[in-house]
């Protein structure tokens, strides 16, 4: 073999290499996180019946050589012609917007003082912020529950200072689920936001003041203009996920409560209407497309 | 820049009493020796016995980490080679799509990973179990492991691997000789958070398991459902504290690593 030869045979067994290494991980998420969108819109054609699996087929195999596909579009006309799932997707939507504006402030707020605190102080405060990030989140959502419960914490310690004479009721109310979103999310707020104006070039903020920008105009249009995209990112990581919340409004909410989180898992675990959970779950991905298309293009642009 | 002033210890302090009290109040009432969550009864570890004696919590808590353990290796193996994809393969063929797959799965609802996940599994045949939560785990696990290998590698000296590789180094052995020891604290970051987005999962794992293969989180919930009770504290505090444990010591190890390099 001449050593031109081998060069080659060489190159092409790394080329190869390569291929197979890249195939490994997109296989397996072409596998278990695309191709199951295939058989939701399958399954939310399909129509429900009393077997296992619960709904019928969708090309059904008779005399004739090619098979008659049975496809109806009656769920999607279910979800439209019952005014509660249309209340639920605005009132999801409407959540999800509201605890996103409340995560932001809040989030900047705290992120903005992280990076401001000394150097030395910076990495506890962080860490503090990541722990609850780790914990998990049924837990934390239970946490408030003593809390926030009619005869719970909050109402106690108020009554006992004399703040109030009756019990609030918040347990059951959006005001729980709010309070839970933002205190679930908060961290997922915070790390971009930190990520980013922990970055921010100190000089313009300098040249800002040295000609005369009082510092709360420089605040607004110097360090929030420069911190859009850790906004945005922060923004996407709540309000994507909150959108098809279920923890939070099932234990936190009352039964006021409309989420199509909730919707989707009442449909599939109690009343077995697999087509119907399916067209619910179709419906609320093709709203989450392009928030997520986004957020991948702002994901990928930080990274370069 | 206006300095660190009153208005910024004013907003870590109202912020981190507000990520820490509930938290810390979860804690406390664990001790309680009363049934009351909200009464204080007197210092008392009783309900971490009756915890013991709890077959079900046990049994679910064996579930979770068999899944956690062996969903976290696999996805530390899958979403390392996925980040070194992303960031040392150039373009190929289908890179968008790629890279939508590696980000999507961050923040999709659970509900709808969960659900298309189970209808796949039903669609196939395969039986539901310990067997078909791990699937689901290590699916969104890898995505989170990828995303942290990503960013170590952007900080990474190309130099090194290319000067190994002209010596004759086969690319595996360059991998495992050169690149895997330099980034080894992001993949044991990425094992650990996958250990723990695995220990957390209530959705997808209601949708993906099966009789018998019921995990802590599931059981937690169920209990909950019937109403607070200082048990449920008491196995979140158990949880909590090693989640904790395991927070510090990924950091005293990433701690350590920066220390080396510097």
């Amino acid at each position: 073999m001449s050593s031109n030869q081998r060069t080659q045979s060489l190159l092409k067994s790394i080329f190869n290499g390569r291929r197979a290494i890249i195939a490994i991980p997109y296989l397996w998420l072409l596998m278990f996180f695309m191709l199951p969108f295939i058989f939701v819109l399958k399954i939310s054609l399909a129509e429900p019946i009393m077997a296992i699996p619960p709904y019928t087929a969708l090309l059904e195999w008779g005399d004739s050589l090619l098979p008659s596909i049975r496809a109806s579009l009656e769920s999607y006309l279910f979800l439209f012609s019952d005014s509660l799932y249309i209340k639920a997707y605005l009132s999801s939507l409407k959540i999800a917007i509201i605890s996103t504006i409340l995560t932001l402030i809040i989030g900047y707020s705290i992120a903005y003082s992280v990076a401001k605190a000394p150097t030395r102080w910076r990495g506890i405060l962080l860490m503090l912020v990541i722990l609850p990030f780790w914990t998990s989140f049924l837990i934390r959502v239970y946490a408030w529950i003593g809390i926030l419960k009619t005869e719970g914490l909050l109402n106690l310690a108020l009554m006992s200072i004399g703040i109030i004479d009756k019990p609030l009721i918040i347990m059951n109310t959006d005001l729980a689920v709010y309070i839970g979103i933002v205190y679930s999310y908060l961290p997922f707020m915070i790390l971009p936001l930190y990520a980013n104006l922990e970055k921010m070039d100190m000089s313009l903020l300098e040249a800002a003041a040295d000609l005369g920008c009082r510092p709360f105009k420089t605040f607004w249009t110097v360090t929030i203009p420069l911190s859009i995209p850790g906004i945005l990112a922060g923004c996407f990581l709540v309000f994507i996920p909150v959108m098809g919340e279920f923890v939070i409004p099932d234990l936190l909410g009352g039964t006021k409560t409309l989420m199509i989180g909730k919707v989707l898992w009442t449909e599939f675990f109690y009343n077995r209407d697999w087509p119907v959970a399916s067209a619910v779950a179709i419906i609320l991905l093709a709203l989450l497309v392009i928030p997520i298309m986004l957020y991948q293009k702002s994901q990928e642009k930080a990274i370069s | 820049m206006k300095k660190f002033g009153n208005f910024n210890i004013a907003a870590l302090v109202i912020g981190f009493s507000f990520l820490y009290i509930p938290i810390i109040l979860l804690i406390l009432f664990s001790f309680n020796e009363s049934r009351l969550v909200t009464v204080w009864g007197g210092f008392s570890t009783k309900w971490y016995g009756e915890l013991m004696q709890n077959q079900g919590i046990k049994d679910a808590a064996w579930v979770t980490i068999k899944v956690a353990f062996i969903s976290s290796t696999m996805a530390t193996i899958l979403g390392t080679i996925a980040g070194l994809v992303m960031t040392r393969f150039g373009s190929f063929r289908g890179r968008t799509l790629f890279s939508g797959m590696i980000y999507a799965p961050m923040v999709m609802p659970e509900v709808i990973i969960g659900l298309s996940t189970l209808l796949m599994f039903v669609a196939l045949a395969v039986d539901r179990g310990v067997f078909t939560v791990t699937l689901a785990h290590i699916t969104f696990s890898m995505c989170y492991v990828a995303v942290v290998i990503q960013s170590r590698m952007s900080s990474y000296d190309d130099s090194i691997t290319e000067a190994a590789l002209d010596l004759g180094c086969t690319p595996f052995k360059t991998f495992m000789l050169i690149t895997l020891p330099i980034i080894l604290p992001a993949v044991i970051a990425g094992w650990l958070l996958s250990f723990t987005l695995s220990l957390d999962d209530l959705v997808i794992a209601s949708f993906t398991s099966g009789p018998g293969s019921t995990t802590l989180p599931m059981k937690i919930y169920s209990m909950v459902r019937l109403g607070v009770t200082p048990e449920i504290n008491a196995v979140s505090t158990i949880l909590v504290g090693l989640v904790t444990l395991g927070v510090i010591a990924a950091s005293i190890i990433g701690r350590k690593q920066k220390q080396q390099t510097n």
